[in-house]
């Protein structure tokens, strides 16, 4: 560790450190985790370093257990956090509708794997699906980030503690296998802060001096449940106003390549080979896939890009660029299998061919 | 002319709200909450009490006790309670959970609950059914019980044996307090709410685990009226769940 004329801390750390390290210096307080291939450097990381500032660690007994003890501190109003890798997540659904459905902040990392079933641990983009569309029963969404360096995995930690607690809702970081192994610096810029008003009109203290607070997602009573989806649906709408997505060399470009997380930094690479050699291509990068970056996309579209989706799965952002497209037109798509790695070189022919 | 001067010895506890109950007729979860309430007021804890509601009948305790309350999934009131007591080691954190609940789909949470020691004090309902879903085998039915999924009658060969909770949970190391209790008579709910107060105290006196298994009347899906229901915990269940306390490190220490 050195630290830079700014003061700032740069380190070398994994992608799942670098996660580690932000939830740290977003103010988590409270984690708790089970171990899983390819993100136990987290629990290993916070297991270190979360008491030394008086943080609190524990290793669950399940995936289930450690989603309800998030439940349980995100309903105090602590940042509270658990990481797992995809069958894990699988594990966790039931506890993440909860926490979407009584409005429960908290931040769930899935370094994922290829499955389906147990899968391995090489690469995957496999959980899009799962992770875009609530993952658990019930109509509910959590709001995904998938970064696509270290330094984006630290970045996107910390703003997911703020976007939890900003909605009152579940924020996922998407990462995967390549991300949490690599190796890259990163730039520490933030120093832990902990705010203790946070959460005080809804969170859980003991009632003294005040009514009761009931923190729940029963409804029985007639039209309740109508009224509650359709409060988190407003609430899931108005998560609009923060989509974040990254344009790469698309102002002059014919072909955009759309590809998101760890895929979605191979294929810049891709882009910057082939436009050696003369094609104009781009890369719009979704960082929130829910919301997913619709507007701009389409607003690409409306320019007269055409458009080759890269995913590491056999398919699935890609229904989404659909819906961003409208029909004005349409996306090619390249698939990766789950547990392939995945090189600048894989991409080009594929991209070349839209030429 | 003499004057009398009357003397309430009897009132709602503070933290019982005053609101019609809701279960059937006969069933035992008023007068357990009720218990729970006067353990909370006498200890002083409304203030500093967060419950934890599970799924069941039981999931309802915060239209009727006073304080704040989550919600927490299926047979994860442990692991809930164990997150908040994490995060809020200063508020007095309990779980009221039945027996499906804690004996079948959260064995696992109260298992390592009581383990790992928690500072949370759970009130275990064991009415040998499942009430809310309409009267199906439980974890705990005893052998021969029918139910809406025994017809026949729980067969041991077929469905095992009742499991015995408060016993269970005793033999752990992180256990300060366990006992089981009735609330069938008089005698036994005044027993039921000295073990609530020891269940509690452990909590408060930093030793460990409380416990407290409470055998409770479900007449409704046991098919007996509330007086049948109030003999059956006496000539059956207690004779397989014996009543006791089977754990008390609270009295080793003074």
């Amino acid at each position: 560790m050195d630290k830079n004329k700014n003061n700032k801390e740069r380190m070398l750390v994994k992608g799942n450190e670098a996660i580690a390290i932000g939830a740290l210096d977003a103010g988590v307080e409270c984690y708790f985790a089970y171990p899983i291939t390819p993100q136990s450097d987290i629990p290993e990381y916070l297991s270190r370093e979360l008491v030394k500032v008086g943080g609190k660690f524990l290793q669950a007994e399940s995936e289930i257990a450690s989603i309800n003890m998030v439940l349980g501190a995100g309903a105090c109003g602590k940042r509270a956090m658990t990481s797992s890798s995809s069958p894990g997540i699988s594990l966790k659904q039931e506890g993440i509708s909860y926490m979407a459905a009584s409005e429960i902040p908290g931040v769930i990392v899935n370094i994922t794997r290829g499955g389906p079933g147990l899968g391995g641990i090489q690469p995957s983009q496999g959980d899009y699906f799962q992770a875009t569309r609530g993952g658990g029963h019930g109509d509910y969404r959590t709001m995904v980030l998938a970064p696509s360096t270290c330094q984006e995995c630290y970045d996107l930690t910390i703003a997911a503690f703020d976007l939890a607690f900003k909605y009152r809702n579940p924020v996922l970081i998407l990462g995967d296998a390549i991300l949490g192994q690599m190796k890259e610096p990163i730039t520490r810029w933030k120093e832990r802060t902990i705010n203790p008003n946070e959460g005080n009109e809804w969170k859980l203290t003991g009632k003294k001096g005040r009514k009761q607070r009931i923190l729940k997602s029963l409804y029985l009573g007639d039209g309740e449940m109508e009224a509650h989806n359709l409060k988190l649906w407003k609430k899931y709408k108005s998560m609009e106003q923060d989509i974040k997505w990254e344009e790469f060399l698309v102002d002059d470009a014919e072909v955009v390549a759309v590809a998101f997380g760890s895929i979605g930094r191979i294929a810049k690479s891709s882009a910057r080979k082939l436009r050696e050699k003369g094609y104009k291509v781009g890369v719009f990068r979704p960082i929130t896939l829910f919301p997913f970056p619709y507007k701009p996309l389409r607003k690409l579209a409306m320019a007269g890009k055409r458009f080759i989706t890269i995913e590491n799965n056999t398919g699935q952002m890609v229904e989404d660029v659909k819906l961003a497209l409208c029909g004005i037109t349409d996306t090619e798509f390249f698939a990766n299998m789950p547990g392939k790695v995945s090189t600048p070189e894989d991409f080009i022919e594929p991209i070349k061919k839209m030429f | 002319m003499s004057e009398v001067l009357e003397k309430q010895v009897f009132s709602l506890p503070k933290s019982l709200k005053d609101v019609p109950t809701h279960f059937c007729p006969g069933c035992h979860h008023g007068i357990i909450h009720r218990l729970v309430a006067q353990t909370i007021d006498d200890l002083k804890l409304q203030d500093i009490s967060i419950c934890v509601g599970s799924v069941g009948c039981s999931v309802f305790i915060y239209d009727y006790i006073d304080v704040d309350t989550l919600e927490a999934p299926h047979g994860r009131a442990p692991a809930v309670a164990t997150g908040i007591k994490r995060a809020r080691p200063e508020n007095f954190v309990f779980a009221y959970q039945g027996d499906g609940d804690l004996a079948a789909i959260g064995l696992s949470e109260i298992i390592h609950c009581a383990n790992r020691g928690e500072r949370v004090s759970i009130v275990f309902v064991n009415n040998t059914v499942y009430g809310m879903t309409g009267g199906q085998m439980a974890p705990t039915t005893l052998v021969g019980q029918k139910t809406t999924t025994t017809p026949y009658g729980r067969s041991s060969s077929n469905e095992g044996y009742p499991l015995k909770m408060a016993e269970m949970l005793a033999s752990l190391e992180g256990t300060a307090f366990s006992a089981r209790v009735a609330v069938n008579n008089i005698k036994n709910i005044i027993k039921t709410k000295k073990a609530l107060k020891k269940a509690f105290m452990a909590q408060i006196e930093d030793v460990g685990f409380g416990f407290v298994e409470v055998l409770s009347a479900c007449p409704t899906n046991w098919h007996l009226t509330p007086l049948e229901a109030i003999e059956r915990i006496e000539k059956e269940m207690i004779k397989y769940f014996p009543l006791g306390i089977y754990k008390d490190k609270l009295g080793d220490k003074k």
